[in-house]
């Protein structure tokens, strides 16, 4: 199979640059979207913005006490091993979630004013990639206390979070422009989330799964982001060359599909909200 | 028609397509059980069909006709939110578009970040709204709410916000959608003069009003549709409005019909 990479970058070159001119050219629609986005995400609960950092504590806790009291598990590392899975599973989920509503949501504005509709989207991502970042400082606290030992090899983290972004943007593509025609389909996202939570071993090991069942697993993009972050902080590892491809593989398909909806549909959404 | 590239505003044979039915806001199960049903109807028809037309500097071009006759639709096409199915719409430099001012706002914001976000959407700048925004306030007489919740505010109050963010706007093509004039008496008067002022800068400005006595009053040029047809474009607006006059007195029937 011959691959002309330097060509394909070249275009993808371009559309990102597109898009930053656009973005400029918005920008200050664009601040006050992000700024407009925080405050309705944090207001009326007094905690504010620290709520949102003590609920994926919580859910660690609640997880920790039940699978090591109740179950007996304790792999080496095991509060490392499931706040990884966490982190990753809790910002795909809020993101997604989040992104889903940024085109119905944003109606009143998309429908008087001619701007890019993945603005809205963008602002909404600005604000979960932040509480991202919170928690995964507190990760890294976390990891300090349960002894991991730090190396070069945590520059590798870049990696996984920047495709994770991505893939949770290219989702979001998808998902906000299906929730215009479908406005039900945020009830069957909770239940796809809810699946792959259960299927991407945030608390459970894989290592006594057939060949056939790991594929599956690996099919999943949050199980991959999970275990590429799981090798490198537990196992001290760099992951094989191929896990990176893979997890380009999902960003190219997710951002592929939800351009391309964004692109065919872009008058469209409008008859729809 | 030619496009004279000196026109700040040229429509050619627009056609428009629009879509109609209950497909609004249901869900994926509605969808398919209306799917297996047979119930599931959506009607493609032609909100605009061939509307030709094009506006020299300063013209003031007022769009006239009954409810469903595509008013709104050409204006978003102008406006570039939707695009035309056939034919094209080219405009010369900057457009603002002035649709159903007092919805979109956020009840969760305060006036002043609603203020903001606004000033935004509408193409200004962050510098532009710092300076602009005291001035503002007082126009709208909102000067003691600002950090009241936006839902706290009366219609009217909203209104007056909408009106006095949207009526700064300086573009080359202004695009108005019945926001004349707001409020009561007294706020009403105040913001007509503005609006005169600001079509009487030099802006092209295209109206659609349901008074004829507005239309009469303001517009040099003339463009009635009926169901998405053009039925005239001309710059005898007296001569058309009496013609549509006697069409909605029923004293006189459109060809074809």
């Amino acid at each position: 199979m011959m691959f002309r990479a330097p060509q394909y970058f070249g275009i993808i070159g371009a559309m990102f640059r597109r898009v930053l001119k656009r973005l400029k050219q918005h920008q200050f629609l664009f601040e006050e979207l992000v700024k407009r986005d925080f405050k309705k995400k944090y207001k009326g609960t007094m905690l504010g913005i620290g709520w949102s950092l003590l609920s994926p504590l919580l859910t660690l806790l609640v997880m920790k006490v039940v699978f090591t009291q109740f179950f007996g598990r304790n792999a080496p590392h095991y509060t490392t091993y499931l706040f990884a899975g966490i982190l990753v599973f809790g910002f795909f989920s809020e993101s997604t979630k989040g992104g889903m509503t940024a085109l119905v949501g944003n109606a009143g504005i998309f429908t008087k004013v001619n701007v890019p509709k993945y603005l809205f989207l963008l602002s909404k991502n600005v604000q979960t990639l932040l509480n991202f970042s919170l928690t995964l400082a507190i990760f890294f606290v976390f990891c300090v206390i349960d002894h991991i030992e730090f190396s070069w090899r945590f520059l590798l983290l870049v990696y996984p979070i920047v495709t994770l972004t991505l893939f949770n943007l290219g989702l979001g593509l998808i998902l906000s422009a299906l929730h215009v025609f479908f406005r039900d389909i945020s009830y069957l996202w909770s239940v796809v989330t809810r699946l792959v939570m259960y299927g991407s071993a945030v608390f459970y090991k894989t290592d006594r799964f057939s060949p056939e069942m790991m594929t599956m697993f690996r099919c999943n993009p949050v199980y991959d982001h999970i275990a590429f972050i799981r090798k490198i902080v537990i196992d001290n590892a760099v992951p094989e060359l191929w896990e990176f491809g893979l997890l380009a593989l999902f960003v190219v398909v997710a951002m592929a599909v939800g351009g391309f909806l964004y692109k065919r549909f872009n008058t469209e959404f409008l008859y729809h909200v | 028609m030619s496009d004279n590239p000196k026109h700040p505003v040229v429509a050619n044979d627009v056609c428009i397509r629009y879509k109609r039915g209950d497909f609004k806001q249901i869900g994926l199960k509605e969808y398919i059980m209306k799917r297996l049903a047979g119930t599931y109807k959506v009607e493609d028809f032609w909100a605009d069909w061939k509307v030709t037309f094009s506006l020299e500097a300063g013209d003031l071009l007022g769009i006239i006709g009954s409810n469903g006759a595509g008013k709104s639709t050409l204006l978003k096409a102008v406006a570039g939110i939707m695009r035309p199915t056939m034919g094209f719409v080219r405009t010369r430099g900057n457009v603002s578009a002035l649709l159903e001012l007092a919805s979109g706002f956020d009840k969760d914001l305060t006036v002043k970040e609603n203020a903001y976000l606004r000033g935004a959407m509408l193409g200004y700048t962050r510098e532009y709204m710092n300076e602009a925004y005291g001035e503002i306030m007082s126009f709208a007489e909102l000067k003691d709410f600002e950090n009241y919740a936006f839902r706290q505010l009366s219609s009217g109050m909203r209104s007056r916000l909408a009106f006095a963010i949207a009526s700064r706007v300086q573009p080359d093509v202004l695009i108005l959608d019945e926001v004349l004039s707001v409020g009561d008496g007294r706020f009403k008067r105040k913001s007509e003069e503005k609006m005169r002022q600001i079509m009487h800068s030099g802006t092209t400005t295209i109206l659609v009003s349901h008074s004829l006595e507005q239309v009469r009053k303001l517009c040099n040029k003339i463009l009635w549709l009926h169901k998405g047809r053009q039925v005239d474009f001309t710059d005898d607006v007296q001569g058309i409005c009496q013609r549509y006059r006697d069409f909605i007195d029923g004293k006189i029937t459109l060809g074809g019909e």
